[in-house]
């Protein structure tokens, strides 16, 4: 067991893993009296200990890595779905540009996890023959009808929010990190209100801003989420990815409700909570005015449908 | 964060055995406060008030400082969309019924965010920050171009201001629900941008749109706090490519004071 390896590759994800070990490194100091103390047996049991300390937060088989190897398989799936966009017929020009700044940022999601995950990032999907973007079948014109993609764009976006919230807590003992993945999680959820206002006034059209709602969503979405959405742009496949998580792996202090949820922080919102300002009869703000995280396991699980193999997201 | 404060071993061994009340010089003091995250929120709670700017309300420390830190932020929002709704451009016959949609929602949302927060600083006994007078005398809110001008300037302010306060809080929870708000304000810039101009939900003032012309070479990604980056203990120094320009509370406070009355101009000191 070489201890200063595991140091060193831990230190390719968390900068600050000598801090986090001991903020004074004396841990080293404290490391050379166990060594001359403990037989070599009994070493690797004192190493676990620290590290069950230093990573306490973080639930067994959700290390960082496999945080940020997820989310990598993710931002490809986005990444490839994006730069398949030439084939679809029926954008506007302005559209059409706002797609490919989307495609960019979206690249640069992977350029950037790569970089941070290092020799320890999975290999690159192929381009062809790990997703399917029609969902085997369910979407045949994924990849040509403006409407249908926009409608998976709208799902991949509003996943990606749930996904980078939901995992933000399994990644907080490195600051490094976690700030990133709270600055690409803004970034997601950019897209996804650009995404509902194109699908909201029309692929076509070429004033994409000025769309008006319509209930019960699915089609004429606000660029938040109201309730579940209606199931959101196809109802019966995509409820899931407005649907409450599971919970049984969640840090301590977190749930993972569906996005209609109105209790925040133990405080049930209503009119008579937020008194302030008047409602209009049965308003839906109380859902809108917050977004919800989802766990990784029920991402795996939506982002699946657009696998080849069905279990390329675990 | 001790990264922003590069280790400094003669210091480092000097101040190990020192206990935290042996008085110490000021210079050295930061490094310490910089070097000890744990630390920290302890020391700075004792020398908040000198080391805020005169006049300003310092928003405190610890989680209970971004809650408060939030929930004026929220307050400003919430206050200036109510203006907005009161406005000659909402008012107006020229406001397009999307936009009357749009505004009518941001002040929902916006009232209701500063109203919870400060429910939730209740419900966990702490002292919620006073009610702060805006001053909002440089916006024109008979002006379309004025108000979504502003708008976007709150809206991208506080997506900026939730991403760089989450590497300061320490519960799960509280984590949580700063991520459950701000991509929420995000969706709300973005649509803001987009009717100002279309297709700048994205843009480079906000996001970093740069790309590298090769990979950047694996685990060597040069953001804030790892090695080899330039320290910088405003912004999130240098947000990777794809990413949010995220900004530290006293960075988000110097632009926000500018909406705030005297007397409600706020500091963030422990939160550098």
């Amino acid at each position: 067991m070489n201890f200063f390896q595991i140091i060193s590759e831990i230190e390719k994800v968390d900068p600050e893993v000598y801090d986090r070990l001991d903020s004074r490194r004396s841990v080293f100091k404290h490391m050379t009296g166990l060594g001359q103390k403990l037989t070599a047996a009994a070493l690797p049991l004192a190493v676990g200990a620290i590290f069950n300390k230093v990573y306490a937060q973080t639930p067994v088989g959700a290390g960082v890595n496999d945080v940020l190897n997820f989310a990598l398989k993710l931002e490809y799936l986005e990444s490839y779905f994006y730069n398949n966009r030439t084939t679809v017929t029926g954008l506007s020009s302005q559209n059409s540009a706002a797609l490919a700044l989307i495609a960019t940022d979206e690249a640069n999601h992977v350029t950037f996890l790569r970089a941070v995950l290092g020799n320890n990032a999975i290999a690159a999907p192929a381009t062809t023959g790990v997703f399917d973007y029609t969902a085997k079948g369910t979407f045949p014109t994924a990849l040509t009808s403006a409407n249908t993609y926009l409608a998976i764009a709208q799902a991949f976006e509003d996943t990606g929010v749930r996904a980078y919230k939901g995992a933000a807590p399994l990644v907080m003992t490195n600051k490094t990190v976690l700030t990133a993945a709270l600055n690409i999680h803004s970034v997601e959820a950019r897209h996804a209100s650009h995404i509902r206002a194109m699908r909201r006034a029309g692929a076509s059209s070429t004033t994409p801003a000025q769309g008006v709602p319509a209930s019960p969503y699915t089609t004429a979405p606000k660029s938040w989420i109201v309730g579940n959405d209606g199931g959101g742009p196809v109802p019966g496949t995509t409820d899931a990815i407005y649907g409450a998580g599971n919970n049984s792996n969640a840090p301590s202090g977190i749930t993972f409700e569906s996005e209609a949820n109105t209790t925040q922080g133990g405080v049930a919102l209503s009119s008579s909570t937020i008194t302030s300002i008047a409602f209009p009869s049965g308003s839906t703000a109380f859902s809108e005015a917050f977004d919800e995280g989802l766990d990784v396991g029920s991402v795996a699980r939506i982002a699946n449908l657009f696998s080849v193999t069905g279990n390329y997201f675990g | 964060m001790s990264t922003v404060f590069p280790p400094e071993p003669q210091l480092r061994e000097a101040d190990q055995d020192q206990p935290l009340y042996v008085p110490i010089k000021r210079r050295s003091f930061f490094m310490y406060a910089g070097a000890t995250a744990g630390a920290t929120a302890l020391v700075l709670a004792g020398c908040s008030k000198s080391d805020s700017s005169p006049g300003t309300i310092d928003v405190g420390a610890g989680d209970a400082g971004i809650l408060n830190y939030a929930y004026a932020l929220e307050q400003l929002e919430a206050a200036f969309y109510a203006q907005v709704k009161t406005g000659g451009y909402y008012t107006g016959s020229t406001i397009t019924a999307a936009e009357k949609q749009i505004f009518d929602d941001l002040a929902l949302h916006e009232a209701i965010h500063r109203d919870f927060l400060k429910a939730a600083l209740q419900a966990n006994s702490i002292t919620p920050l006073k009610d702060l007078t805006p001053n909002f005398s440089s916006i024109d809110f008979g002006s379309r171009d004025q108000v979504l001008a502003a708008a976007q300037t709150f809206e991208d302010t506080g997506v900026a201001a939730y991403n760089g306060a989450g590497r300061f809080i320490t519960s799960n929870a509280n984590l949580a629900l700063a991520g459950k708000i701000v991509s929420v304000e995000a969706r709300h810039a973005a649509l803001i941008r987009d009717l100002r101009s279309y297709g700048k939900f994205v843009d480079s003032d906000v996001v970093n749109t740069f790309s590298p012309s090769a990979p950047a070479t694996a685990g060597v990604y040069s953001g804030e706090g790892t090695p080899n980056s330039t320290p910088n203990t405003q912004g999130n120094g240098n947000p990777g490519p794809g990413q949010e320009r995220s900004k530290r509370p006293p960075q988000i406070l110097q632009a926000v004071n500018n909406f705030l009355a005297d007397g409600s101009k706020l500091s963030a000191g422990s939160f550098a």
